[in-house]
């Protein structure tokens, strides 16, 4: 008898991770809080490095799915309880499964820029997030609609809620800074006239081809990036946004008016999860996310047996260490499904 | 001295912000015109780090490069003429830019402003 596995989340670490130990002969059921499969890529435009379409992306990997999967929507998981070798998980309308495995791939919130009040988002008109300027790329209108002119200077603030005592998160959020780079070359695309500023404490462009497009920022679209991080924005008469930043390199305090702010929002643990992991007693991290066993040899697995994780449930990663640790979740839970029959 | 005695000793101390939007960004683009490589700079400082003149005076390429992007162009003039054309520093630079050119055109570009 095939051995059931409940995959919590129908992002792109649940996606791969049920495709694959479905193809493996087990019987899943993806259980997705929102009416569509997904996640956080169906409000995303383009994906570094190579620019992509976040709708191409999901396309691929809708292909490798098999209807025998089992979705279910609008099912908000709100406990999963271990119980005589199995687990009981409930979702918040009161629906119910036993599985004999869960993956937790429950993914991550943006930061809330809110938070980050001196920052202006959400007091000022200017100043928006690097999610809503993918929903902009997305609508196709350009930045008129929101400004009413064509642009002539737009700024870039990485690191907002990441590597920030204050925000309560010191982490990383890994891929906020080739996003900025990316975003910044869409703009300069779309309007090749303005002038674009990123303010930056560190550029880490650590993966395949990020220095490359980094690269190409500067010497193709002459993208200028600034070593400080703002400390505060205000708006001026005219809707401008007046940020002040100390050039790190130069050793002075810097002022300069935007037409728009953009806000790299990070990536933040989803509150739920880390009460689901709290009343399990799971092991904790200071930044709420789920903690690996082993961080080298065993990044899926949690003390209970039977009770896995993968992709951004573990910590901040970028779309293609998403998917490599959903597939290597995949071989654990196989290997653990064989070893209990 | 009177001066200063006048004033009880107090003095007003100038603003040293950069104010971007403000300062003058004519040079920069002009500079970049005739050598790209001022875009491609990092700011490592390998040119500053590996300088002949940088060993007994505070002349510093990397700062130069980034004071013509700012459009911090105050008694920048002087300081440029200060390199000697060695092309140490073309030799160490990680990003391949032309570093002797773009010490040339930076002088050439704030001696034709007046600057």
């Amino acid at each position: 008898m095939s051995k059931h596995v409940a995959v919590v989340g129908a992002g792109i670490a649940g996606i791969e991770a049920a495709s694959i130990l479905n193809a493996m002969g087990h019987s899943i059921t993806l259980i997705e809080k929102n009416e569509i499969l997904g996640g956080h890529i169906n409000h995303w435009h383009q994906l570094f490095p190579n620019r992509r379409q976040g709708r191409d992306l999901l396309e691929k990997l809708y292909e490798k799915m098999d209807d025998s999967i089992q979705v279910q929507y609008g099912k908000e998981i709100t406990s999963i309880k271990p119980f005589s070798g199995k687990f009981i998980v409930t979702a918040a309308d009161g629906w119910v499964t036993n599985a004999d495995a869960v993956l937790m791939a429950t993914g991550f919130d943006l930061f809330d820029a809110h938070k980050k009040e001196e920052y202006g988002y959400g007091i000022y008109d200017h100043v928006i997030t690097s999610a809503d300027l993918e929903e902009i790329f997305i609508q196709g209108e350009g930045l008129n609609p929101r400004l009413g002119k064509d642009p002539q200077r737009i700024g870039f603030i990485h690191c907002v809620g990441s590597r920030d005592e204050k925000a309560g998160n010191i982490y990383c959020s890994k891929v906020c800074c080739i996003t900025a780079v990316k975003q910044a070359i869409e703009i300069k695309e779309l309007y090749p006239s303005v002038e674009v500023y990123c303010f930056y404490m560190d550029l880490r462009m650590f993966g395949r081809h990020y220095e490359e497009l980094y690269q190409e920022a500067q010497e193709k679209h002459n993208i200028q990036f600034i070593r400080g991080r703002l400390s505060e924005a205000s708006e001026n008469k005219q809707g401008g946004v007046v940020v002040k930043v100390e050039d790190t390199l130069l050793g002075k305090p810097l002022k300069l008016t935007l037409d728009l702010l953009v806000l790299m929002s990070g990536m933040v643990a989803p509150v739920a999860v880390t009460n689901m992991r709290d009343k399990l007693g799971l092991a904790k991290v200071d930044d709420g996310f789920l903690k690996p066993v082993d961080p080298h040899t065993q990044a899926n697995l949690s003390e209970l047996p039977g009770f896995f994780m993968a992709g951004t449930a573990t910590g901040p990663k970028t779309i293609t260490d998403t998917l490599t640790d959903a597939r290597s979740a995949a071989l654990e839970i196989d290997r653990f499904l064989k070893e209990i029959i | 001295m009177q001066d200063s005695a006048s004033r009880f000793g107090y003095f007003v101390s100038p603003d040293r912000q950069i104010d971007f939007d403000r300062n003058n960004h004519e040079v920069a683009s002009k500079v970049a015109a005739a050598e790209p490589g001022l875009n491609w700079c990092i700011s490592c400082g390998t040119c500053a780090a590996t300088c002949t003149a940088a060993k007994f005076t505070d002349f510093s390429l990397r700062r130069i490069i980034l004071q013509v992007k700012r459009g911090e162009l105050k008694g920048l003039a002087r300081e440029a003429q200060k390199c000697m054309l060695c092309g140490k520093c073309q030799l160490v630079c990680p990003r391949g830019i032309s570093t002797r050119n773009l010490i040339l055109q930076i002088n050439r570009v704030l001696q034709s402003e007046n600057l």
